[in-house]
């Protein structure tokens, strides 16, 4: 059996929609070997040779030489004997007119129009359609698949005139869903699913207000630290407050006779500071109990007397540590507080200079301060302030003295502590400053 | 006012705005001597200059970089991408950085910059040259994107989009190339990015699309007019931002919407149009939502059937279009 096949015009590159015939190789008539080029082709990008896709007789030529025709387009016609092949390739069309093969079943349902199984699915278009010109969908013929109504099935019912005897017939009806569509017209349509997002709620934006020359300092980490710190103590430790009165008349003069010798010798100032570590560390050793901490079910007590010195500075305060003041003399914590004084200001102070600290110390005099009321050292158990020494007259033997008096604070955890105890430690520390005198020893 | 291809119209659109301002250039691989792979940048080198139709190496990340590096600067560049299979590599570049710096620099600074990309298949080109990237950009805020499928838009887009204070990508369609043919005014004109554009009316289905598929379209609704089917047709122009309005009053027109794009139908741009009809027009629908898309699978295949079975072609189209007017 023979049959005819088409030689079509390749897609030789991308972006070519037609080619151009330059020559015809083989004439009407001529044998053609498959893959033996028939013809000469001209495109944009390329010109070649167009080998046959079969072998046969060359018929009938459908482009002459010098037409451009489409990429796709039948350029001549080759008769060949095996059937088989051109079968197979006109079998490929029908594979490729869509996916959608929806003809033979939407014939079925309009053949099957009785049955009708979409007749009474109506959809949102035509019930508002309905709705607006009071049409009775019973009344309207369906066209669509299955019998349905169309939303064209209900324009072209009314434009016939149909509806129009229904309206009067049915007066009370209409108006409730007219009014039911005036409604929905001014929602635009459902009202619940705009597409637009949802509006946020404004936001204030801090300092949107401030126009009259305010600020903004940036916080630094340090700053941060400490709030943090200051934040977490305050909120966690239930702190309580007291203070005691001390003279320390005899400890000026022991530091007046010393702190020119001990310049010249040492290189450094000899402060008040120095003896009142060394009052608080002694204390500290006979009320162990102020060198703790709160831990839930039980209260650590810390074997080493760490004291934390708080030192202040233009924008921050820091806490280093003397470790182990309970081994120094006043000479080596007079040298301790000048060197961490020094590295603080340097900010040179490593770590290590800031753990461990279990009991802090804040020289709050230095800056002229009597009274304060110290935040503790978290997770310390107490903080205590050495003000400002004045002199004041003060009633000894029932004679007035003029005598230099300094105040300390103390705050406590009372979770650990209490009244009685840190009585007796202030006491204890008072009777350590006051009994200083012109024989106490630095070394 | 002269019929003018697509493709060629693509050029004239460049060859324009490079006369008009002098910080627009274009840069990308063989854009400038050889006057690119598809000859789109043709010519430009010889008018222009070197430094004006940058050769750049095959760095598709480096000439989304430099570009936008130029356009922060306040140069106007057309990057291209020889094929939109290779702007992956330009992907971060593109979506991380042109996309945001506006929003990222509180307005200060901008990025007007046009990447012109050719998207598409059917011209047996098989996986990398072939695909369709939309979804991939589509939905990144900070982007516009525009697909053309006339000439006339071609051109008036691709003048928009270089005028765009902001990054546009510019996807053209390789098959229109030499296969779309129309009008092309030779004055300066713009086509609005955001308007999407009615090329037919009719009342019995609305075919919402973009790109060539759109050729198909117009293909199959002139022989379904025949059968008395009238088609309106909308070509979307710009995909983002889309044109809502221009999409809801198409479908309320008939309330039986199909939308055709190339690009697989699993998150593509046809995913969002369904979804804004529904949020918005429930009430007006006479049928379900349809959509007719390349088929979910990883790549156009390069053998021919293979390629055929993946493209939307004029029957394919009108079997899905004779399908919902008959609804």
């Amino acid at each position: 059996m023979k049959s005819l096949t088409e030689i079509v015009v390749p897609q030789l590159a991308e972006s070519l929609v037609s080619a151009t015939i330059d020559k015809w190789l083989k004439q009407p008539g001529d044998w053609v070997n498959i893959y033996e080029p028939v013809c000469e082709i001209l495109t944009d990008k390329v010109n070649a040779e167009l080998p046959s896709t079969v072998a046969g007789k060359l018929v009938k030529i459908l482009v002459g030489k010098g037409e451009t025709v489409p990429v796709g387009t039948a350029i001549c016609m080759i008769e060949t004997e095996d059937a088989g092949d051109a079968e197979a390739s006109a079998d490929l069309q029908p594979d490729y007119t869509g996916s959608v093969k929806a003809s033979p079943p939407i014939a079925a349902a309009e053949a099957d129009s009785e049955d009708a199984p979409m007749r009474n699915r109506f959809s949102p278009a035509v019930q508002q359609l309905a709705a607006e010109h009071s049409i009775r969908l019973t009344d309207v013929h369906g066209t669509g698949l299955g019998g349905r109504i169309t939303r064209k099935d209900v324009l072209a019912y009314v434009a016939s005139g149909a509806g129009k005897a229904n309206l009067a017939t049915g007066s009370n009806a209409s108006v409730t869903t007219q009014t039911a569509v005036d409604a929905a017209g001014q929602v635009r349509s459902s009202g619940l699913h705009l597409t637009e997002t949802p509006r946020l709620p404004r936001i204030e934006v801090e300092g949107a207000s401030a126009s009259r020359g305010d600020s903004f300092i940036d916080v630094t980490p340090l700053r941060n630290t400490i709030a943090r710190n200051m934040r977490q103590s305050v909120s966690e430790i239930p702190h309580a407050w007291t203070m005691i009165e001390v003279d320390v008349t005899n400890l000026v003069l022991l530091r007046n006779k010393l702190k020119d010798d001990f310049m010249k010798r040492e290189g450094i100032n000899l402060t008040y500071l120095a003896f009142l570590l060394k009052a608080v560390v002694n204390a500290i050793k006979d009320f162990p109990i102020m060198n703790s901490m709160w831990a839930v079910d039980k209260i650590i007590v810390k074997r080493d007397i760490n004291i934390s010195l708080a030192v202040g500075t233009e924008d921050s305060v820091l806490t280093p540590v003397i470790k182990n003041a309970d081994h120094k003399n006043i000479a080596g914590l007079a040298k301790e507080i000048e060197e961490l004084a020094r590295k603080t200001r340097e900010g040179k102070l490593t770590l290590s200079d800031m753990q461990g600290g279990t009991f802090t110390v804040n020289n709050t005099g230095s800056f002229g301060s009597i009274l304060s009321y110290p935040i503790i050292n978290y997770p310390q158990a107490a903080i205590l302030t050495f003000e400002s020494i004045v002199k004041r007259p003060v009633v000894i033997n029932d004679m007035l003295a003029v005598r230099s008096m300094a105040n300390l604070c103390l705050s406590l955890d009372h979770r650990i502590l209490d009244g009685v105890i840190c009585g007796r430690f202030l006491q204890r520390v008072k009777d350590n400053l006051e009994s200083f005198n012109l024989e106490s020893k630095l070394y | 006012m002269a019929a003018m291809d697509y493709i060629d119209a693509i050029r004239l659109a460049m060859k324009e705005e490079m006369e008009r301002d002098e910080d627009v250039f274009v840069l990308g691989e063989d854009v400038g001597l050889k006057g690119g792979v598809f000859t789109t940048t043709k010519g430009l080198m010889e008018q222009f200059g070197e430094e004006r139709t940058l050769d750049t190496p095959l760095a598709e990340s480096a000439i989304a970089g430099v570009a936008i590096g130029a356009a922060l600067y306040g140069m106007k560049p057309i990057a291209e991408m020889q094929y939109s299979d290779f702007m992956f590599p330009a992907t971060n570049q593109i979506i991380s950085e042109a996309a945001k710096i506006r929003y990222r620099s509180n307005n200060d600074w901008s990025c007007p910059l046009v990447i012109r990309a050719p998207i598409g298949g059917g011209v047996f080109g098989g996986l990398y040259h072939s695909q369709c990237p939309e979804s991939v950009f589509f939905g990144t805020p900070g982007l516009k994107i525009v697909a053309p499928y006339r000439a006339y838009d071609a051109k008036g887009l691709l003048k928009a989009a270089v005028r765009d204070p902001d990054p546009v990508i510019y996807f053209e369609n390789k098959k229109c190339y030499k296969l779309i043919n129309d009008d092309v005014p030779d004055t300066d004109y713009i086509v609005p990015i955001g308007k999407a554009n009615v090329l037919r009316e009719g009342d019995d289905l609305t075919v919402i699309g973009y790109s060539l598929p759109l050729h198909f379209v117009e293909q199959a609704a002139e022989e379904l007019a025949g059968e008395g089917i009238s088609t309106q047709i909308l070509d979307l122009r710009t995909l983002q931002p889309l044109d809502k309005e221009g999409i809801l009053d198409a479908v309320r027109k008939t309330g039986k919407v199909l939308i055709i794009h190339e690009d697989n139908k699993t998150g593509g741009v046809g995913a969002e149009v369904s979804a804004i009809i529904a949020e918005e027009l429930l009430y007006e629908l006479d049928a379900p939502i349809m959509r007719l898309c390349g088929p979910d699978v990883p790549a156009m295949p390069i053998n021919p059937p293979g390629e055929k079975f993946f493209m939307l072609n004029k029957e394919k189209v009108k079997e899905a279009m004779r399908h919902l007017a008959q609804y």
